[in-house]
């Protein structure tokens, strides 16, 4: 069977759901925001394979902004998660609950 | 045996090996049934990227998949372990997990994969698509960022900068 554009669709989504299931059960803020980052990269893949599939490269550049914005990101939200850390001394979700301490 | 071997070497072989290998790292990153500690976690991510470069690999994006190794298994996750070893996060202690809330979330996320699925199979996407051709390589990716694309370039290029000094300013001890 040849590999098509659907089948890395559903790794897509399979990889997708992995990182939505993780943001829900999961209680670390530090392992919140690494599934973040799985549902990021899933989006990553499928735009790649719509962009290899259908002989067009502006999706790969699409792919190269995602991954510049998603560094961005990630220092800003880890620069967060410390600022938080130092007020409440946890990263557990439910510690953390309320807005204003 | 040979047969065996030639099919798994093979670019839909390949795609398998790739595909099972990015599923399973992924699936240890969010539930791990031996560690909870969140550099494991760490870890079984940036082989989920690796796998997913070799993904990459595959659809003739060789650019991208050396920028996400290099940006996303490099730089974001030495950041990510560097945080974690920063703040001495411990092994999470297990907390009464609530009925309620797990319950939801695996509906919620097993109505999200039916949803996916469904939609693959009614739309079947790549059924009219010809055969591909197109590479993308450093020149001809990078032809487009400074052609086509260079002003979200240089708008990331502001952003970036905005993150930089953004990072900065959360980090001051005395935040306000």
């Amino acid at each position: 069977m040849n590999v098509g554009l659907e089948h890395y669709l559903v790794v897509s989504a399979l990889l997708f759901a992995l990182g939505l299931l993780g943001v829900i059960v999961r209680r670390n803020l530090i392992v919140i925001y690494m599934s973040l980052e799985l549902m990021l990269n899933s989006a990553n893949l499928a735009l790649v394979s719509f962009s290899r599939f259908n002989d067009n490269l502006n999706g790969q550049v699409m792919v190269f902004f995602i991954i510049t914005v998603a560094a961005a990101e990630v220092a800003v939200g880890l620069a967060l998660i410390v600022a938080l850390y130092r007020k409440r001394q946890s990263a557990h979700v439910e510690d953390l609950t309320s807005m204003k301490y | 045996m040979q047969e065996m071997l030639n099919y798994i070497f093979s670019a839909n072989g390949l795609f398998w090996v790739f595909a099972a290998l990015t599923l399973l790292f992924g699936a240890l990153v969010v539930a791990n049934p031996f560690s909870r500690n969140p550099v494991t976690s760490a870890m079984f991510l940036v082989l989920t990227i690796i796998s997913m470069a070799g993904l990459f690999v595959l659809l003739h994006a060789f650019f991208l998949a050396a920028v996400q190794v290099v940006v996303y298994a490099g730089a974001v996750m030495v950041l990510f372990l560097f945080v974690i070893m920063l703040l001495d996060l411990k092994e999470e202690e297990r907390r009464k997990i609530k009925k309620a809330g797990l319950v939801a979330g695996v509906v919620s996320v097993g109505a999200i994969i039916a949803i996916f699925i469904r939609s693959l199979l009614a739309t079947n996407p790549g059924k009219e698509l010809t055969n591909p051709t197109s590479v993308g390589d450093t020149a001809t990716l990078g032809k487009m960022l400074f052609t086509k694309y260079l002003l979200p370039f240089e708008i990331v290029s502001i952003l970036l900068l905005v993150a930089m000094v953004g990072v900065i300013l959360l980090s001051k001890k005395d935040l306000k």
